[in-house]
C-alpha cells in the first residue's frame, strides 16, 4: 500500500507543473496583426530559412533540370545563404511555422494555411510600400485586389503574391471517353442513369479543404442550398457536401495527399479521373500521354500562394530581400515554367512565352490551363481560391467531417 | 540475488576514485541511487513527464481563431470521440489489423526461429541471424513503397498470380495490402524474441519428450510452445504496438485511415493537439491492457 | 525426437519466411536500376544514373553523417542508461522495481507517434529549439529498453557467486566491475547497442517531430520519395546502405557470440535451476 501514494504524488506534481507551464505550448512569438508593419529593410543577416512547396526554390541541383536556378543569383546578390525545408501540405507548413517559430524566416503559404497563420500571429504584416507591385495581376494586388483575402486582413498586408493555379480535372483519355465536361465523373455514383463506369478509379485530394470542391459542385447541382462561398458553409451546407463526399468515397481508388501518389496512379492506370494540379499533369503525361486535363463547367477551386514572413524570423532582412526578389518577373517566369503555375507578376508571362517557344516551340502553352492562363484576370477570378474556413463552420469542424468521410 | 553487501578487502590508502568506489560498495542504497538515478531521471522526468503533459492536453481545447491551446478543462474531446462513430470504426479496424498482423508474424517467424535456434549449425545460425536483422537496415519508407509496387493493380503480385493462371488478387490500396506490408515490416522484431526463447529450451527437455514417446506435433504442443510463449508474447508487443500507431505505411500502401492517421491528422492538419491527445489515449489504453496481460504471462519483463 | 515430417515443415517454413523477408528488397534492387521515375510494374529500362544522382544529391551525405552521429550517440546513451537500470533492477530489491521495468518499456511499447508528440510538446513548452540533440534525446529514449532487456537477461543468467568470489579475493567494486562483470555482459551490450543503432538509423516518425531543418538519412529518403523527380535515388540509397551494413552487422553478430543476440525473455522455469546453469 505504500506504493500508491508515492506514484500518485509524483504524477500529481507533474500534472501541476504541466498545467502551469503548458499554456503557451503552441503559441508562436509575437502577434503580427496588431504590431506595426515592418517598414524597412536593414542589413542582411547571411542566412535564410524557408519552408516551401517542392519546386518553388530551385537551385540547379535537381538532376536533369540544372538550368532552373533562381536561388544562387539571390544568394550571390544578397549574401543570404538559403536553406529550405520542403513541406508536403499546408497543414505541415502551419504546424512548422507555429511549433518551431524561431527557426523559420518565411513560408510559401497557400490559402488554407495563410489565414490561420495570420490569426495566430505567426506571420508579420509588412509595409507594401517596401515592394513593387506594379505588374501584379490586379485581383491579387494588395491594395486594390479582389482576391486577396488569403493574405490581406483588416487592411494589413501579410506577404507578397507568388504563384497561383487551378485544381483541375485530370483524366485518362483512353478510358474516359468522350472527354468530360463536368465534375460529375468524379462525384456521382450514377451517370446517365447507370452506375458510374469509373467507380474504383477516381481520385480526390486527401485534405479537409477538398470539401470546398464538393461545395463548388453543389453550387451548380443543388442551388437550393444557397451556397455562395464554398469556404463559408453553414452546417446544413456542410452536411450536404459531406454527403456527396461520402458517396464519392465509394468511387475512389486512392486519395492523394502527396502529388507523387496521383502521378503514379495516373501513370499506371489505376486512376482515370480526379482533381489534380498542373504539376501532376506534367509528370503524369511524360509517362502516359493519354493523361489530359479539363476545366469542368461547374468551376474549380484553386490556390494562390504568398510568401509570408514569420513574426519571429531570425533573419528578417534576408526574408524581406527574398520577398522583394520573388516579385521579379524573371524569377516568377522561371518558377512558373518549372512548377507549372501562373505567375502573379504579369510581366513574367511574355518571358515565359519566349522560353516555352525556345524550348518546346510552343509559346502558346502559356495561355493554357497548364500555366494557369498567365495574365488572364477573368480566369483568376473564376477560381475559388483556397481560404481557411472560419465561419459559420471552421477548419477544425471540417477536419472532423473529413475524418468521418475518410474513416468509414 | 539479494542485496550484496560485500566487504572491502583492503585497508590501504587509495585515491578518491577507489575510495568512492569503496564507499559505494559499503552503502548499497547510495549505489542504488546513483545507479538508478540517471536512467530514472531520463525516463521519469523527460519521458513520463512529457507523456503526462501530453495527456493533460486531452482535457483542454484549441481556440478556433488563434490556434492556441486554451486550458479550458472539460471532457468535450472525449465527447466528440465517443459520439462520432467513425472513431470507433477506425479503432476497431486498427486493432483488427494489428491482431491479424501479429498472428501472421508469429506464424511466419516460428519456423525460421526454430530452425535457427535448434537445427542450424552455429555458423549457419549466425548467418541466419544476420539475414533476419539486415532488412532492418534498409529504409522503412523504401520497403513500404516496394510493397506498394508489389500490391498495385497489375503489379508484381498480380503478374505472378497470372503466371500461375490464378485470377488477379487486385488488392492494391486495400486492407490486404496494408496487412501484408505491416506483417513484413515488423517480422524481424517478432523473430528475434521467439528465437531467443526457443534457443533457451534445454535439449534435455526435448530428449525426454522423445523418450516418453512424443513425436513432432506432440512435442511442439507440450514442450516447445509453452516455453516459447514468453518470446511470442514479447514479439507480439512489437507487432501490435507498431501497427497501432503507424500512419506512414497505411498512407503509402493503402487508402484507409488508422488510429495513427487520425492522431497525425489532428496534430498537423487541424492543429488540434487536444483532440489528438484524447484519441491517443485509445492506443495507450489498448497497449496498457496488452502489457498487463503480457506481464501475467511473464514475458514482458524481458522484451 | 522430431518426426521427419516435422523437420520438413520447419525447413520449408523457414525458407518461405526468408524468401518473404527478401522479396521486397529484391524489388528495391530492381527499381534502383529502373529507368522511369514512376515505380510501376514492369520496370521500363535499365540505368545506373540514380546512383550518380544519389551520390551528388546535396542532402544525402549530410543525412548519412547525421544519422550515423545520432545513432552512435543514441546507442551510447542507451548502453549507459540501459545497463545502469539493468544493474539496479537486477541487484536490488526496492520499491517501484517492477514499475521501473514497465516505465522503461513504454517508449517502445507505445506507438512512436505518441512518444514523438509528447516529446515535441514538452520541448515546445520549455522552448527548446530543435537540433540534432533533440533528435538524439528522442531516439535514446526508446533505445534504452533494448539494451536494458539484453543486459538484464544476461545478468539473470550470470551466476552471482562470481562477483562475490571476486570481492572475496580482494577486488574492490570498480575492479570487479571491470574484470568480472563487464566481460560477462559485453556481448549482450554489443548486441543491444547494435540493435539500438539500427532502430535509430532508420527512424522517421520521432525524427520528423523533433527536428527542424536537420537532415537524417530517413528524412532525406522521405523527402525524395515524395518528389517525383528523384524517387529511384531513394531505392539506390537504401540498397547501398544494406550492402554496406552487411559487414558491420556480420562482425557484430560474430562478436556478440552468434547465440545471444537480443532480448532474451526469462522463462521462469529456465531461471530456476540457477546453481547448475552454464554461463552465456
Amino acid at each position: 500500500m505504500k506504493r500508491v501514494p508515492k506514484w500518485v504524488a509524483a504524477f500529481g506534481v507533474l500534472a501541476l507543473i504541466g498545467a502551469a507551464c503548458s499554456d503557451d505550448g503552441t503559441s508562436p512569438g509575437g502577434d503580427g496583426s496588431s504590431a506595426s508593419a515592418v517598414s524597412s529593410i536593414g542589413p542582411t543577416e547571411g542566412e535564410l530559412n524557408l519552408i516551401a512547396w517542392v519546386g518553388y526554390t530551385e537551385d540547379g541541383t535537381t538532376e536533369g533540370y540544372e538550368n532552373y536556378d533562381w536561388i544562387t543569383p539571390f544568394e550571390d546578390s544578397t549574401g543570404c545563404e538559403v536553406s529550405v525545408k520542403y513541406a508536403d501540405s499546408s497543414d505541415e507548413m502551419y504546424n512548422l511555422m507555429t511549433s518551431q517559430a524561431g527557426q523559420w524566416d518565411g513560408v510559401s503559404a497557400s490559402g488554407d494555411s495563410s489565414n490561420r497563420l495570420i490569426a495566430s500571429g505567426a506571420v508579420s504584416a509588412i509595409d507594401p510600400a517596401l515592394f513593387d507591385f506594379t505588374d501584379i495581376i490586379p485581383p491579387l494586388d494588395p491594395m486594390t485586389g479582389t482576391e486577396t483575402s488569403q493574405y490581406v486582413v483588416d487592411g494589413n498586408v501579410y506577404g507578397v503574391p507568388w504563384m497561383y493555379g487551378p485544381n483541375f480535372l485530370m483524366y485518362n483519355s483512353d478510358v474516359v471517353d468522350p472527354a468530360p465536361t463536368s465534375w460529375d465523373v468524379a462525384f456521382e455514383t450514377e451517370l446517365n442513369g447507370a452506375p458510374n463506369p469509373y467507380a474504383g478509379s477516381v481520385t480526390a485530394y486527401d485534405f479537409p479543404i477538398y470539401i470546398a470542391d464538393a461545395a463548388v459542385y453543389l453550387m451548380t447541382h443543388q442551388p437550393d442550398l444557397g451556397i455562395t462561398d464554398p469556404y463559408s458553409l453553414t452546417e446544413e451546407q456542410l452536411d450536404a457536401a459531406v454527403e456527396l463526399l461520402k458517396g464519392q468515397s465509394t468511387l475512389i481508388n486512392k486519395y492523394w495527399a502527396s502529388y507523387v501518389t496521383a502521378i503514379d496512379g495516373f501513370v499506371d492506370g489505376s486512376m482515370v479521373a480526379g482533381t489534380g494540379w498542373p504539376v501532376n499533369l506534367s509528370y503524369a503525361e511524360a509517362d502516359n500521354p493519354a493523361v489530359l486535363a479539363v476545366e469542368p463547367s461547374e468551376g474549380m477551386t484553386g490556390w494562390a500562394d504568398t510568401w509570408m514572413m514569420s513574426s519571429s524570423a531570425p533573419h528578417p532582412n534576408c526574408m524581406l530581400e527574398w520577398m522583394d526578389y520573388s516579385l521579379g518577373a524573371d524569377v516568377q517566369a522561371q518558377t512558373a515554367e518549372y512548377y507549372g503555375a501562373a505567375a502573379s507578376n504579369t510581366a513574367a508571362c511574355p518571358i515565359l512565352r519566349d522560353s516555352l517557344d525556345e524550348q518546346f516551340d510552343f509559346g502558346d502553352a502559356v495561355d493554357t490551363v497548364r500555366y494557369g492562363y498567365c495574365g488572364d484576370e477573368a480566369f483568376l477570378e473564376s477560381l475559388w481560391l483556397w481560404r481557411t474556413p472560419q465561419a459559420p463552420t471552421d477548419y477544425s469542424v471540417w477536419t472532423q467531417k473529413w475524418t468521418e468521410i475518410r474513416g468509414a | 540475488m539479494a542485496d550484496t553487501t560485500t566487504k572491502v578487502a583492503s585497508g590501504t590508502a587509495r585515491g578518491p576514485f577507489r575510495r568512492s568506489s569503496s564507499f559505494l560498495n559499503a552503502h548499497p542504497r547510495t549505489r542504488l541511487g546513483a545507479t538508478l538515478g540517471i536512467p530514472l531521471l531520463w525516463i521519469g522526468v523527460i519521458y513520463l513527464g512529457a507523456l503526462v503533459l501530453l495527456f493533460l492536453n486531452a482535457f483542454w481545447r484549441v481556440d478556433v481563431l488563434t490556434g492556441k491551446i486554451v486550458q479550458d478543462w472539460g471532457l468535450r474531446n472525449f465527447d466528440t470521440l465517443w459520439s462520432t462513430s467513425v472513431y470507433r470504426t477506425i479503432s476497431i479496424r486498427t486493432v483488427r489489423i494489428a491482431a491479424l498482423v501479429t498472428i501472421a508474424d508469429i506464424v511466419l517467424a516460428f519456423p525460421l526461429a526454430y530452425y535457427a535456434a535448434r537445427i542450424a549449425t552455429p555458423r549457419v545460425r549466425a548467418l541466419l541471424l544476420v539475414a533476419v536483422v539486415l532488412p532492418l537496415w534498409s529504409s522503412y519508407l523504401v520497403k513500404a513503397f516496394a510493397w506498394q509496387t508489389i500490391t498495385a493493380p497489375h503489379g508484381i503480385l498480380d503478374s505472378f498470380l497470372g503466371l500461375l493462371r490464378i485470377p488477379e488478387a487486385n488488392i492494391g490500396a486495400s486492407e490486404w495490402a496494408i496487412w501484408l506490408t505491416f506483417t513484413y515490416l515488423w517480422l524481424p522484431f517478432v523473430i528475434l524474441p521467439i528465437y531467443a526463447s526457443l534457443e533457451r529450451i534445454p535439449e534435455s527437455y526435448l530428449e525426454a519428450a522423445g523418450d516418453l514417446g512424443a513425436r513432432g506435433w506432440k512435442t511442439f504442443r507440450h514442450v516447445v510452445w509453452p516455453m516459447a510463449i514468453p518470446g511470442v508474447v514479447a514479439g507480439s508487443i512489437f507487432s501490435f504496438s507498431l501497427t497501432l500507431g503507424d500512419y506512414i505505411a497505411p498512407s503509402i500502401v493503402g487508402n484507409t485511415k488508422f488510429i495513427g492517421n487520425v492522431i497525425y491528422d489532428n496534430v498537423g492538419v487541424a492543429n488540434n493537439l487536444p483532440l489528438a491527445a484524447a484519441f491517443a489515449l485509445v492506443p495507450v489504453a489498448i497497449m496498457a491492457i496488452y502489457l498487463a496481460l503480457a506481464k501475467r504471462i511473464g514475458a514482458f519483463e524481458a522484451l | 525426437m522430431e518426426g521427419r515430417g516435422a523437420k520438413l515443415v520447419v525447413r520449408l517454413g523457414a525458407a518461405f519466411t526468408l524468401f518473404f523477408l527478401y522479396l521486397p528488397l529484391a524489388v528495391v534492387l530492381i527499381y534502383a536500376f529502373n529507368e522511369s521515375v514512376a515505380q510501376a510494374w514492369p520496370p521500363t529500362g535499365f540505368t545506373t544514373r540514380w546512383f550518380g544522382v544519389a551520390w551528388n544529391a546535396p542532402g544525402v551525405r549530410e543525412g548519412l553523417s547525421n544519422s550515423i552521429k545520432i545513432g552512435l550517440v543514441a546507442a551510447a546513451v542507451a548502453v549507459v542508461l540501459g545497463s545502469l537500470a539493468a544493474f539496479a533492477v537486477h541487484r536490488y530489491r526496492f520499491f517501484g522495481r517492477e514499475t521501473i521495468s514497465f516505465a522503461l518499456v513504454l517508449p517502445i511499447a507505445l506507438p512512436g507517434i505518441i512518444t514523438a508528440m509528447a516529446l515535441r510538446s514538452a520541448m515546445n513548452t520549455t522552448h527548446v529549439t530543435f537540433s540534432l540533440w533533440t533528435i538524439m534525446i528522442g531516439h535514446a529514449t526508446f533505445c534504452v529498453v533494448v539494451v536494458f532487456n539484453n543486459v538484464i537477461a544476461r545478468l539473470r543468467r550470470t551466476s552471482g557467486s562470481i562477483v562475490e568470489a571476486s570481492m572475496d579475493l580482494g577486488a574492490d567494486g570498480w575492479q570487479t566491475f571491470r574484470h568480472v562483470t563487464l566481460p560477462s555482459i559485453s556481448t549482450a551490450l554489443i548486441a543491444g547497442a547494435l540493435l539500438a543503432f539500427a532502430l535509430s538509423f532508420d527512424e522517421i516518425i520521432v525524427t520528423n517531430f523533433l527536428s527542424g531543418a536537420e537532415l537524417t538519412l530517413p528524412k532525406w529518403i522521405y523527402n525524395t520519395i515524395r518528389l517525383p523527380k528523384n524517387r529511384p535515388a531513394a531505392n539506390a540509397v537504401a540498397l547501398i546502405v544494406i550492402v554496406l551494413s552487411m559487414i558491420p552487422v556480420y562482425f557484430a553478430q560474430r562478436l556478440a557470440g552468434g547465440g545471444d543476440t537480443v532480448a532474451r525473455p526469462t522463462a521462469r522455469t529456465a531461471a530456476a535451476p540457477a546453481s547448475g546453469a552454464p554461463m552465456g
